[in-house]
């Protein structure tokens, strides 16, 4: 048996090299549009230099207290540290969830709770409220923008755990009910959840006309691949370091 | 439902696990504040670190300016 400590720090450990490796894949990948809508961004802010003068933007933009070169090295500290915390979170959950997932398999367990944190956590939130790049976005709503995203992710793990339980219900409720039967059924509580919280949470659209769709299509695809990428390799890193084949220590039966 | 697998390698969940996974929830929901939504308030370094992280927060998909 593992303890609680050497679980934790297999997950702060993953999640580094997973947020590094997130890190390089934005870095290729999101860069260049983050670039490109900063130019809008700062196009667009030439031409109204009369309104709101001595806001915290405008002195930025005259003096940045970071350079764009520090802003793309600090992408690594953010996603590496966000990795971290993910992976020590993940850990946690692996701990406290484990012995209820029906499966033998650690490394199953691991790749399943990476699948349903993506799920609520990234896909949700996703949908609903995409990211937007630099240039898209009312500073005067950013309070409101925050408290619904971190509603939607609130959500979306409550989606998951409903899905979960509906179909563990389904499951002790009719004792011959296929795969598919259990699967349905926990899909329609998953998507019940969401549809319901989709419709009232409020629509929150601020992506200017004038703003390319192509830049904002590729914005977004590369957020989505960075998120993905640093999930999938949390879920594979952390399936791996939890694969009894991969210590040499014994495992003793619990 | 599940057999009871001999292979699960986690600790029996009991108060101390409890308090010990709870603070640790605490530790890494602060510092994911720290790269997500903090603006000098927790960090002590202005918006330094907030400026810092800024391309990262946009691709990690959280809400910025």
């Amino acid at each position: 048996m593992r303890t609680f400590g050497s679980l934790l720090v297999r997950g702060l450990i993953v999640g580094l090299f997973a947020g590094l490796l997130a890190g390089t894949f934005a870095y290729v990948m999101g860069e260049p549009h983050i670039d490109a809508a900063i130019a809008i961004e700062e196009a667009g802010a030439a031409h109204s230099h009369d309104h709101a003068s001595g806001d915290a933007t405008q002195a930025a933009e005259e003096e940045p207290l970071v350079s764009r070169d520090g802003q793309r090295a600090g992408l690594f500290l953010a996603t590496s540290l966000y990795g971290v915390a993910l992976g020590g979170m993940f850990a946690v959950a692996f701990t406290l969830l484990r012995r209820k997932l029906p499966t033998s398999s650690d490394p199953y367990a691991a790749l399943g709770l990476a699948a349903a944190g993506f799920i609520g956590i990234v896909l949700v939130p996703f949908l609903k409220y995409p990211p937007n790049p630099p240039a898209v976005g009312n500073p005067d709503t950013i309070t409101r923008r925050t408290v619904t995203y971190l509603l939607t992710l609130v959500i979306g793990l409550l989606a998951v755990w409903a899905g979960v339980a509906a179909s563990r219900w389904a499951d002790r409720l009719v004792d011959r009910w296929g795969v598919v039967a259990r699967l349905a059924v926990g899909a329609a509580a998953f998507l019940a959840t969401i549809v319901a919280a989709y419709l009232l949470l409020p629509a929150i659209n601020e992506v200017p006309g004038s703003f390319p769709a192509t830049l904002l299509w590729q914005f977004r695809f590369a957020s989505l691949g960075t998120q993905a990428t640093l999930w999938l390799l949390l879920g594979l890193g952390y399936a791996a370091t939890v694969d009894p084949r991969m210590s040499r220590q014994k495992v003793v039966a619990a | 439902m599940a057999a009871p697998a001999r292979t699960i390698a986690v600790p029996a969940i009991s108060p101390r696990l409890l308090a010990v996974a709870l603070l640790s929830v605490g530790l890494m929901l602060l510092l994911g504040y720290l790269v997500a939504f903090d603006q000098g308030a927790v960090s002590q370094s202005g918006m330094y670190l907030h400026e810092l992280m800024h391309d990262g927060r946009h691709l990690l998909g959280v809400p910025c300016h």
